[in-house]
């Protein structure tokens, strides 16, 4: 079986960012992705990215994808798509990967392995949640940026975290109205200046409201939205119907652990990063040895995080491969946890910075 | 009454005077001017560079909102396109005898051309009043981001901050 | 004044993406042709052509169309050229494709 020093899973943010950090160190890395392209959610990103402009801030997320593959190309990374990879085994030479590609089980022999495998969109039950026409939001985004199809006209959003602000920003760009948006909560999930984007185009936000059901026959024609108390229940008699003919799901997402689960990884459970979570120290390490994860997987924050952590990931792989001494290694990783703290500062930052600190001490007890 | 920014989505009165990105009274009355409308710590510091006179800082840490020097904006307009939340405005109080300029990001179709009388709205969408279209600016330097500026009654010169989006316009 | 075009519900002109590019090919959905560009994920094709229904559940018969668009959720799955389930969010459009409304669990094609 062919044995390469580090492969990754995932051609999202965090794999490429983590392939580009261990060819640089002067290692060989090999990236599978289950689809066809590379970029995972990057390319459906249309907006401008927040950040420091150090890294990127101010550029659009599809051209921020452009770039990180044009670095992978440039570096020689080897990239496989259409390659699902359904099996990590521990062997005494590392890590193997089992994955399809055109209807073939094929293998590869990893020294290190990075998981960067995303996340996926939470889903949300109520009667009629079935009917052609509820997706999920990412979904929608999909279609209209990527496959530049409408898949609605008339839409309701449900969640106002920055997925819900966003998709709803750019399904009006590419010509859907938007009915309203609607969150459970008693105040708006993400930041005030995407929610000021779509107040400003006469986009209703709507907190304190679910939806209580879809209607429709063979589609979705109409819901029906109710107002909530303080501890989320209905109040009677508040129940109106707007119509529509897409309705768009944006409550959070769940990380894609089933490969870490497969490769024995430990895990912990913290619900600010989206549920079970495998445990990963510093170096984005998790219990079974050579085995890392990187971007949502480790916890679902956002694209510019997930770069960030692909990057830890792959110089501390790069050092475990002996690529980089100690010495060359501590300041590369020591600006990245800078960087990534700074973005996990203020408000909406706050509770993730708490839960990867949480994270660290989960991991440094498993090690004592 | 819960009328902030993170229940409405539309920065309030109070979120407004709060904030460091606003100039004072007697700075508008000089001329053009930024109205940096950023209330929230978000890590995002592109409008620090964009400026080219050094009159926004955000400075460490980057969740730190921004802080408009009056004296140095020349209200040139440079950071509008520059910030993603698009939530950076250029008002001119005294553009004429009776009209204010407001000029602010736009990136929806159709756009209207310069000389259209359009409807013009407020941070919540709703018609404010009618503006005369002054600049549609689509510099490359802008990334597909639109300037729009338009000429509409003194006396909305921060009310105004956008065109009413037609909805349903193009189905 | 220049308008955002959409044209069997593709968006043709965008405010920040260039134009997008015109259909090349046709795919067959319950015998009936429609446009399609090649290798675009099925399910665009279909939405596009406001085709919103993908499958019938088994017992009940009820609708179901796209939900995650990621190839997770699989209740996008339809009968493509005689192979039932095929995920129709991440199987690409090729030039004749046969497409069936997949009823149930489906059947192979004889």
């Amino acid at each position: 079986m062919r044995k390469v020093q580090a492969i990754v899973i995932g051609a999202g943010p965090a794999g490429l960012a983590a392939c580009i950090e261990i060819a640089k160190a002067g290692g060989k890395a090999v990236l599978i992705d289950e689809n066809a392209k590379p970029g995972g959610q990057l390319f459906k990103q249309i907006h401008k990215f927040f950040g420091s402009r150090e890294h990127r801030a101010g550029v659009r997320g599809y051209d921020i994808g452009s770039q990180l593959l044009k670095e992978t190309e440039e570096l020689g990374v080897e990239v496989f798509l259409d390659s699902p990879v359904y099996g990590l085994f521990q062997d005494p030479q590392g890590i193997m990967v089992s994955y399809m590609h055109e209807g073939q089980e094929k293998a590869l022999l990893g020294e290190k392995v990075i998981l960067a495998t995303g996340a996926a969109e939470n889903a949300l039950t109520f009667p009629g949640s079935t009917l052609p026409g509820v997706m999920g939001a990412g979904c929608a985004q999909t279609m209209i940026n990527v496959n530049r199809v409408l898949p609605g006209k008339k839409v309701i959003m449900v969640g106002s975290g920055n997925v819900g602000l966003i998709v709803s920003y750019q399904l009006m760009q590419a010509g859907a109205d938007v009915a309203a948006l609607i969150e459970a909560a008693p105040s708006i999930g993400g930041y005030g200046v995407h929610a000021g984007k779509i107040r400003r185009a006469g986009v209703p936000i709507l907190v304190g409201h679910t939806i209580k059901r879809a209607m429709g026959k063979d589609q979705v024609e109409a819901v029906e939205i109710v107002a909530l108390d303080e501890g989320f229940q209905e109040i009677p008699g508040t129940g109106q119907v707007m119509a529509c003919d897409t309705v768009c799901i944006a409550v959070g997402l769940t990380p894609l652990t089933e490969l870490a689960w497969l490769a024995g990884c430990e895990f912990t459970f913290i619900p600010s990063l989206g549920g079970h979570i495998p445990i990963h120290d510093e170096n984005m390490a998790t219990t079974v040895p050579g085995l890392y994860v990187a971007g949502d997987i480790a916890g679902a924050e956002e694209a510019s995080t997930a770069m960030e952590e692909g990057r830890l990931a792959g110089i501390a792989a790069a050092e475990a491969l002996g690529l980089y001494d100690e010495i060359t290694a501590a300041p590369l990783k020591g600006s990245v946890w800078t960087r990534m703290d700074a973005l996990r500062t203020g408000p909406f930052g706050q509770k993730r910075f708490d839960a990867k600190a949480q994270m660290l001490e989960t991991a440094k007890g498993g090690k004592e | 009454m819960k009328d902030e920014i993170r229940f409405t989505g539309i920065p309030s009165a109070g979120d407004l005077a709060a904030i460091p990105g606003i100039a004072g009274e007697e700075r508008f009355e000089k001329g053009a001017v930024a109205v940096i409308e950023c209330v929230q710590e978000i890590p995002c510091n592109p409008c620090e560079k964009a400026c080219p006179f050094g009159a926004i800082t955000v400075g460490q840490p980057i969740t730190s909102l921004p802080v408009l020097d009056e004296e140095k904006c020349t209200g040139c307009g440079a950071c509008l396109a520059k910030c993603p939340g698009l939530a950076i405005f250029r008002v001119h109080k005294n553009y004429t005898e009776d009209t204010a300029l407001v000029e602010f990001p736009f990136e929806y179709l159709p756009l209207p051309q310069e000389g259209d009388t359009v409807a013009c709205g407020g941070r919540d969408g709703n018609y404010v009043c009618d503006g005369k279209i002054l600049k549609i600016n689509q510099s490359k330097a802008f990334d597909g981001t639109t300037l729009v500026a338009v000429a509409v009654p003194k006396e909305h010169y921060m009310t105004v901050r956008t065109i009413c989006r037609k909805k349903e316009a193009n189905l | 004044m220049p308008e955002i075009k959409v044209k069997n519900h593709r968006v043709i002109k965008h405010p920040i993406l260039s134009e997008d590019a015109p259909c090349d090919v046709s795919i067959f959905v319950d015998g009936k042709e429609i446009p399609a560009k090649a290798g675009e994920p099925i399910a665009a094709a279909l939405l596009a052509s406001d085709i919103h229904i993908f499958r019938q559940t088994a017992k009940k018969g009820y609708p179901r169309g796209i939900f995650c668009g990621i190839g997770r959720c699989t209740d996008c799955v339809m009968t493509v050229d005689g192979q039932p389930n095929v995920r129709t969010c991440v199987t690409p459009v090729r030039a004749g494709m046969k497409v069936e409304t997949q009823i149930g669990l489906g059947r192979w094609a004889e």
